[in-house]
């Protein structure tokens, strides 16, 4: 993604404390952030459309022409028309709808899930970091097994024998998700905790637990959600992947994945109960995964590029 | 790297793969429901009799260590579900053809791949690198049960020219492996490229171009080798992702491999299946990402393994 690197001001996100004094006054990391970021215009235009997105999948219940699980019996595998923008489906049910609810689920699993990734893997990466030592290395050599382990299996066997739930599904497929993550913010802790505000603190008296969450975890933020924003897709993929399976979501609620499993087996028919919850599907991966990348530019200039 | 690091890393494979082991048959075991219930109900007698005959009226502990004993003899017990035969039988039959698959995948990804990278990389900024580079992106966001589903349309069912699913004549074997392959194919010709535009830049590479080589010349016989790095140490996750991958193509297009059997063997509470192939899936992944580890570090002379 060459296209999306751009120049960085003067100053460092790393370094904010010597912004130089002739900066305006009151930058701040933040604001020097989202102005790196609004120069970088795929990043802002694949923020506006999942804002817009995000928007219309929240107000799903109040906008959706249709009831989620209307049936019009005569008028089933329709072709899109003015009266159903994207066709109906099999059971003569508004896909537009469907698409629109189908949405709601997978966004929301893919947000829930990626948050149980940040809070596991910043927990973990920040207690190894700041720990160090023996600790630190113990710790860090458990991710280093772990990412051997092919976790997208044990959920398949989780989500089979567990019943298939929804909460289940989340928290699972945030639990595959921490690993880098930790890692990502044991490097910041490890920088971070050598600086004189931790060790002010420190000298102040203030516990351990107050100055890793006080101090160090809100200190790495820029590249946590530089990678949160790149766990969503991953997540919401992970998600379609069972759920094409079978193993994810269950009827009556359908996910992006569901529907394009239902488009599958009408394909032939009725192509559109394929196309359109695949391309709503990509057109957020790809959102995301581009708005990632202006964040990592924006936030985190000097992080790993890919 | 020594023989020494070959060994540590055996030595933390051995017990990962015991606790992977302990992981799945508790898991499934404490999970509700069992291989023989069904819709009619059986006779309790009968029931005690099926119970005996596996072994499953024991304590679980005790099966646990049966289970180990017989799989030190890499002997996977009697299927549940498919009578009189065993667990080594149906995956002898099956895993051969899912190795075909991920086989056949992997070369068109890393044809596909490295071809196209090397493209992008001989020009960068031209439409020689803009045409693959976009493509790419499309790999990356649509999923393979989006790929193979759209394909099947194309191919198979608009323009009839391939089967649309299947697994006897070399025709059958195009569309699902190509459908794998597809998004690997475009990860690695976005590696190989970065790869190669960072070697450019090296100063071997540049008294290459001072004593008046070609830069087709500078590519194949200079940068080859440090350009596919990145590729290289890619193999690992790409082969993990597969082998995952293969169990929604086997799905789509009907084919009679392992993936197959691993997901209806869960569905039916089949243990031993369920076990035997997630063993093996752990098996294959664990030793793919050990031998990718020793693969990059015979490559690459920098990288130092303790």
């Amino acid at each position: 993604m060459s296209s999306l690197s751009l120049t960085m001001g003067q100053t460092g996100v790393t370094s904010e404390v010597d912004i130089p004094a002739t900066h305006e006054a009151g930058q701040s990391l933040w604001k020097d952030a989202w102005l790196r970021l609004r120069k970088n215009r795929m990043a802002v235009i694949s923020l506006a459309v999942l804002a817009a997105e995000a928007l219309i999948c929240a107000l799903t219940p109040l906008i959706a022409p249709y009831g989620f699980e209307t049936q019009t019996l005569e008028n089933t595998l329709a072709a899109p028309s003015f009266a159903h923008w994207f066709g109906t489906d099999a059971l003569g049910r508004d896909l537009f709808t469907r698409v629109l609810y189908g949405g709601r689920i997978s966004l929301a699993v893919g947000i829930l899930a990626s948050l149980v990734s940040v809070v596991v893997g910043v927990v973990y990466g920040a207690t190894a970091g700041f720990m160090g030592r023996r600790m630190d290395s113990i710790m860090m050599r458990v991710v280093d097994v772990l990412y051997a382990v092919p976790f997208i299996f044990l959920v398949i066997i989780l989500m089979v024998f567990f019943g298939r739930n929804i909460f289940l599904l989340f928290v699972a497929l945030g639990f595959t998700q921490w690993l880098t993550m930790a890692r990502i913010v044991r490097g910041q802790v490890i920088t971070l905790k050598q600086k004189e505000f931790v060790e002010a603190a420190r000298s102040m008296g203030v516990r351990t637990s107050t100055i890793i969450m006080r101090h160090l975890v809100p200190n790495s933020l820029g590249p946590v959600i530089v990678y949160l924003t790149l766990t969503i897709p991953t997540v919401i993929l992970e998600e379609a992947f069972l759920s094409f399976l079978g193993l994810g979501v269950q009827a009556p609620m359908a996910s992006w994945g569901t529907l394009i499993k239902d488009g599958v087996d009408v394909m032939e028919i009725s192509p559109y109960q394929l196309v359109f919850p695949a391309i709503m599907l990509a057109t957020t991966l790809f959102c995301l995964n581009f708005l990632g990348d202006g964040l990592r530019d924006a936030l985190d200039p000097k992080g790993a590029k890919d | 790297m020594g023989f020494h690091y070959i060994l540590r890393r055996l030595a933390v494979m051995v017990p990962v793969f015991f606790l992977v082991v302990a992981m799945v048959f508790f898991m499934i075991r404490f999970a509700p429901g069992g291989p023989f219930d069904s819709e009619r109900q059986v006779p309790p007698e009968i029931m005690k009799n099926l119970e005996a005959k596996y072994n499953l009226d024991q304590p679980l502990i005790v099966q646990f260590g049966m289970y180990l004993r017989d799989l030190a003899h890499f002997d996977l017990g009697p299927s549940f579900k498919y009578a009189n035969r065993t667990v080594n039988e149906i995956i002898a039959e099956s895993f051969p053809v899912s190795v075909e698959l991920g086989l056949l995948a992997l070369v068109w990804a890393l044809i596909i791949g490295i071809g196209a990278g090397m493209l992008a990389a001989l020009k960068p900024n031209s439409a020689l690198d803009y045409f693959p580079m976009s493509f790419s992106i499309l790999g990356i966001c649509l999923p393979t049960f989006v790929v193979g589903p759209l394909l099947v349309l194309c191919f198979g069912v608009w323009l009839d020219w391939l089967p649309v699913a299947g697994w006897n004549t070399w025709e059958d074997r195009i569309l699902p492996s190509l459908t794998l392959g597809f998004a690997y194919a475009a990860y690695i010709s976005r590696l190989t490229r970065g790869g190669f535009m960072e070697v450019r830049n090296q100063d071997f590479v540049r008294t290459a171009r001072a004593k008046g080589l070609t830069e087709g010349q500078i590519l194949l016989k200079h940068s080859l080798k440090g350009g596919l790095l990145p590729v290289v140490s890619y193999m690992g996750p790409a082969l993990a992702g597969i082998i995952s991958g293969a169990l929604v193509t086997e799905t789509i297009f009907n084919i009679p491999g392992l993936g197959k059997y691993f997901i209806q063997s869960a569905v039916n509470r089949d243990y031993t299946m369920v076990m035997g192939t997630a063993l093996l899936y752990f098996a294959l992944i664990f030793v793919a990402n050990f031998l990718v580890d020793i693969a990059y570090a015979l490559l690459d002379p920098r990288v130092k393994y303790e």
